[in-house]
């Protein structure tokens, strides 16, 4: 049987590094100079956030698993700058970076992970799963793909409440063989919901690769065309592109309430988690490689830098308060209570947590 | 005070719910143009239209999932399963996400989701289609269950479950789709968590759930005619939250306890309730608790077998003898 054709990760990294061709787009244009600061400032934040992780991971204060976004930052940052107030966003168990970009504190995401109560979720959720309903983020989910048919849910929510808004439904490319994600996929499309599914496409489900994992027409957004869905493919370490084409899909959604399927080439330069000694599956050439040519926050500190918003010495001093603020957040982990044994038993249903004449539940419900 | 059947108390409950609130939406298999496919819903459609009663396609892990989605924001979807059979393709999202999502998030974002449908055997459909999960379901901290047996709680009970702001699985049997009772006319709803003694006895507590509550109350009129006994039946009505209370107050009274449910014997409802009473009210009993639940296989086909494999009658009589021996 013939190899079937396929646009493996590494194809992404044939397209040249340097300055971007989306950088005249109007949707990047149009960002002023602090905009553009502001956001390589949030891109900053989030791979030193996740460096400092590692050190508190190897300390041992951070159990269960631990998914790194170093590498995809330009994901998260170039599709939520561009949301509004009535976009929602949802995603899989890689969740820190998106919980930055939507303006969560690093204080109570590193908390979280150190199980703090003072923790986005007070400790009940841990790295896999951030919540920040405020802002419109809506977790943080650890089984692959089951975020999928609730961020279709939310996406229905908006539109069912005559909102002109959307939900970014982000999945890794090992998602796109789970059931659950066909199934939303259907919805969506049978009624023109506004959800723009975002397969962030690292290489590796995991441990396996992409051309051991999955069947595929070319790469996995064409699979939306099964769907009669509109899709598109991203280099995911052009923040710009990044930005100038999800704008395409956040207008179909918007205007046309319709969905669509973007699949982002990125790459994560960490094991799948903490756990992943990552030595088996992939060359340490492959990951070098990336590192030097397509990283996503070095190529937007280049980019800022030729356009002159950018002077070494204010990213010198972006990236420093990044880490300071990443360091100050350890400090405020380390120095956090733990919830309590009678906090094991709270949050588990609202009619407990609130019991009084207008609840409709009498008996007992948590048992001894 | 109307008599109508458990169908239509059903369905009157969500036309009192979706006019009450307008972020009520039912959505399901065939819930629409069809009518339902027991026609519980029947009418919805022309009364409240498309964007209130939902037609979905086949995909239960899709649609389920996406009324849970909708319900973090504030929707309050009444989703059918054609039968509770059909849930267990959408395992992770009734389980993983409606019954986690509040825990998992500190208590940030609510799950006002109703799943409800049939969840029976006794309908010669074989094993697939003869599930009963409520324990299964139950044993999930995050989730509410109920199982109404009739009319008046049906209604009552669907009401309160569309009220409430978790989720909540409404377990409903197809069997007792034309069962008639009274309902009264004004609004009411039963509390979850409360359960009902639908007979009052005096020398045996029956302890029951869903149809096992009506052939509990069939067995202690032949106990009390053949056998001169007096039976008290305790309907649970909501496994989770649990009326502890009322199952202890009848056992003080009685001193033994028979329990009955159509769920299979291993980790059924009834162990755990066999367990409430022997921790609680060890010292009243006089006698050792019994249990009459399905045989202990897959639900078989053959009819003439599976009106034997499921409690019926004369067995809940012939371990009611047991018990009081």
């Amino acid at each position: 049987m013939a190899k079937p054709a396929v646009l493996t990760h590494p194809e992404s990294l044939k397209r040249p590094a340097g300055p971007s061709e989306y950088a005249k787009n109007p949707v990047n244009a149009s960002m002023s100079k602090a905009d553009k600061i502001a956001l390589y400032t949030k891109m900053a934040r989030i791979r030193h956030f996740e460096q400092r992780c590692i050190r508190i991971y190897q300390q041992g204060k951070i159990g269960g698993f631990l998914h790194l976004y170093v590498g995809q930052e330009a994901v998260a940052a170039g599709t939520i700058s561009l949301l509004g107030k009535h976009d929602h966003i949802i995603t899989g168990y890689r969740d820190h970076g998106h919980g930055l970009m939507v303006g969560m504190g690093m204080n109570e995401c590193m908390a979280e992970l150190t199980g703090r109560v003072t923790g986005c979720s007070q400790g009940k959720g841990g790295s896999m799963h951030y919540f920040a309903p405020d802002k419109n983020y809506w977790g943080g989910h650890g089984i692959v793909g089951g975020q999928a048919p609730l961020g279709t849910g939310l996406a229905y929510a908006v539109k069912y409440m005559g909102l002109k808004g959307s939900c970014l439904v982000y999945m890794g490319d090992g998602a796109v063989n789970q059931g659950a994600v066909h199934e939303a996929y259907n919805l969506a499309s049978l009624w023109d919901l506004p959800v723009i599914f975002v397969v962030e496409n690292n290489g590796y489900s995991m441990g396996t690769s992409q051309e051991r994992s999955t069947a595929h027409p070319g790469c996995l957004a064409k699979r939306a065309e099964g769907y009669n869905m509109a899709w598109d493919v991203i280099n995911g370490h052009d923040v710009y592109e990044v930005r100038a084409k999800t704008a395409i899909a956040l207008k179909r959604a918007h205007e046309e309430s319709k969905p669509t399927v973007l699949e982002i080439f990125t790459y994560r330069y960490f094991g799948h988690s903490m756990a992943d000694p990552d030595k088996t599956y992939r060359d340490k050439e492959e990951i070098k490689e990336y590192r030097e040519k397509k990283d996503p926050v070095l190529a937007f500190e280049q980019e800022l830098l030729s356009e002159k918003v950018l002077t070494p010495e204010l990213s010198l001093k972006i990236n420093e308060a990044a880490m300071a603020e990443a360091d100050k957040a350890a400090l405020f982990a380390d120095e956090s209570p733990d919830p309590t044994v009678a906090d094991i038993t709270k949050h588990i249903y609202w009619e407990e947590d609130n019991r009084g004449p207008k609840t409709t539940s009498r008996g007992t419900i948590i048992f001894e | 005070m109307a008599v109508i059947s458990y169908r239509e108390a059903l369905r009157a409950a969500m036309r009192e719910e979706l006019k009450r609130d307008d972020k009520v939406v039912i959505m399901g298999e065939e819930v629409a143009q069809f009518n339902g496919a027991y026609k519980v819903t029947e009418g919805l459609l022309k009364e409240f239209g498309p964007k209130r009663i939902v037609d979905t396609p086949i995909s239960e892990a899709g649609f389920i999932g996406l009324g849970i989605g909708a319900s973090m924001l504030g929707i309050r979807p009444v989703m059918e399963l054609m039968f509770w059979s059909f849930s267990y393709v959408a395992f992770d999202q009734i389980v993983n996400n409606a019954g986690n999502i509040r825990y998992m998030s500190g208590g940030l974002i609510n799950c006002p989701i109703v799943i409800r449908g049939p969840a029976n055997g006794g309908t010669n459909v074989g094993a697939t289609h003869s599930h009963t999960p409520e324990a299964i379901l139950a044993s999930h901290p995050g989730i509410k269950v109920v199982c109404p047996a009739t009319p008046y709680d049906a209604k009552g009970l669907m009401k309160a479950a569309i009220r409430d702001n978790d989720p909540v699985y409404v377990m409903e049997n197809t069997i007792l789709y034309n069962d008639k009772g009274e309902v009264p006319d004004e609004d009411y709803i039963v509390p979850l968590g409360v359960a009902d003694v639908k007979r009052v006895g005096t020398d045996l507590t029956i302890v029951a759930h869903g149809r096992a509550v009506i052939t509990s109350l069939k067995a202690a009129e032949i106990l009390e005619k053949e056998h001169g006994v007096s039976v008290e039946v305790v309907d649970l009505r909501s496994i989770r939250p649990l009326d502890e209370e009322t199952i202890l107050a009848s056992v003080r009274k009685t001193h033994r306890a028979l329990l009955v449910e159509e769920n299979k014997p291993f980790c059924g409802v009834d162990a755990q309730v066999a367990y409430l009473i022997q921790s609680k009210a060890f010292d009243e009993l006089d006698a050792p608790i019994h249990r009459v639940s399905s045989i202990d296989a897959p639900q078989i086909y053959c009819k003439r077998m599976e009106d034997l494999q499921m409690p019926n009658v004369e067995r809940v009589v012939a371990e009611a003898l047991k018990v009081l021996a």
